[in-house]
């Protein structure tokens, strides 16, 4: 990371400079498919544990996924009730839109960016109270119970994935809640998976967005999004440090 | 003799006490509203609670705690013991039908913890109310 310039949007350049040092390994013809709505394959009794069975994952193709569209950050604010207190430096930030630029052909690309639930999170290895865990089905939670604000995992999150809440809050979603001096980043939408519904980002990308954001078991070979990582080449952001995340984009 | 004598001081003076709060709680039965000295329990909707009023005003604590562990951690989510269905039956409506966070002194939890001094952080991450639509 020789990227010194810490939180500022000169990371797109960085991630721009990932891209193009990964090579855009574009197939030519791709194929586009319309997103499945069904629901998803493991379904989950409300009583039952999450299972290690599963490993919730996300395939998102960038060729799908428009430059001006922000319909993912929007329902997931929606979602969550996040709101910002045009404090954009601090506005708590659960997805948000990195465009990145290949500077030898000048093709850009915006690509959605949330929490990516690395299999080895270093959010996890360094929280000192144990608050940042990962679920047993891969999801990469923070325990505000037993989070003490010190933003440690923010620090070793090499995706930027997490917010600190500064301000006093009120009236959170009854699903979601946050409060102020605790760190919070995308949960996957935990409380719709655990209803056996699809991520808040993901719905709305297939409703009004391009249908980029694909969702699923990972684990299960038959679900749609492991036979389409399966078939087609994809990449984890930052792959070269074997975090190996749930999140994986075509196309970049 | 001086010690029987104490004695029954002490039994006038528990025998006043009893009669004071037995006096309390029967003002507080017929208004309840005017008696600042004991918490305004508002009624839940539904007939009976998740366990019998005893137990929980004694217990609930624990209930939510292990809940909020199962729900947390093991992506557990029964609704019996959830912060969220306690909130939607004991909401408290106001007159704009609709309900009162917990900044409002009527709020179930608030009305008893005031009474108690018990100072609680629940609502300070979690809604203290069902989600307004």
């Amino acid at each position: 990371m020789s990227d010194k310039s810490g939180f500022d949007p000169k990371r797109r350049s960085f991630l721009g400079a990932m891209a193009a040092a990964a090579g855009v390994t574009l197939a030519p013809g791709v194929i586009l498919y319309g997103i499945s709505r069904s629901s998803p394959a493991t379904a989950k009794a409300a009583g039952a544990e999450a299972s290690s069975a599963v490993r919730w994952g996300m395939l998102i193709d960038l060729g799908r996924c428009d430059n001006g569209c922000d319909d993912c950050v929007s329902a997931c604010a929606e979602e969550n009730g996040l709101r910002g207190f045009g404090r954009p430096e601090t506005d708590a930030q659960w997805i948000r839109k990195v465009e990145i630029k290949n500077p030898q052909t000048g093709n850009s690309k915006s690509l959605p960016v949330m929490c990516q639930h690395c299999e080895d999170p270093p959010c996890v290895d360094v929280c000192p109270t144990g608050a940042s865990f990962k679920r047993a089905d891969g999801i990469v939670l923070v325990n505000k119970h037993t989070c003490i604000g010190c933003r440690y995992c923010m620090m070793a999150c090499p995706y930027k994935a997490r917010s600190f809440v500064h301000e006093a809050l009120e009236d959170q979603k009854p699903h979601a809640p946050r409060g102020k001096g605790t760190v919070e980043s995308c949960t996957l939408c935990v409380h719709r998976i655990d209803d056996n519904r699809q991520p808040a980002c993901v719905e709305a990308c297939s409703d009004t967005g391009g249908g980029a954001m694909l969702f699923g078991d990972l684990n299960d070979p038959d679900s749609e999004i492991s036979r389409r990582v399966a078939k087609y080449a994809s990449q984890q952001i930052r792959a070269d440090l074997g975090l190996n995340p749930g999140i994986r984009y075509r196309n970049l | 003799m001086r010690l029987c004598r104490t004695c029954t001081g002490l039994l006038a003076l528990m025998l006043i006490g009893v009669s004071a709060l037995t006096g309390v709680v029967s003002a507080g039965e017929s208004d309840i509203a005017g008696n600042a000295l004991l918490p305004v329990i508002p009624p839940g909707a539904g007939d009976t609670c998740v366990e019998d009023t005893a137990f929980m005003r004694r217990n609930h604590m624990e209930l939510l705690k292990h809940q909020r562990d199962e729900t947390l951690l093991k992506g557990v989510r029964s609704e019996q013991y959830s912060l969220k269905e306690c909130l939607s039956c004991h909401a408290v409506y106001g007159p704009d039908a609709i309900a009162v966070t917990v900044a409002n002194p009527a709020h179930f939890c608030r009305s008893c913890h005031d009474y108690a001094a018990v100072s609680i952080d629940c609502f300070q991450c979690h809604a203290s109310r069902p989600e307004v639509e």
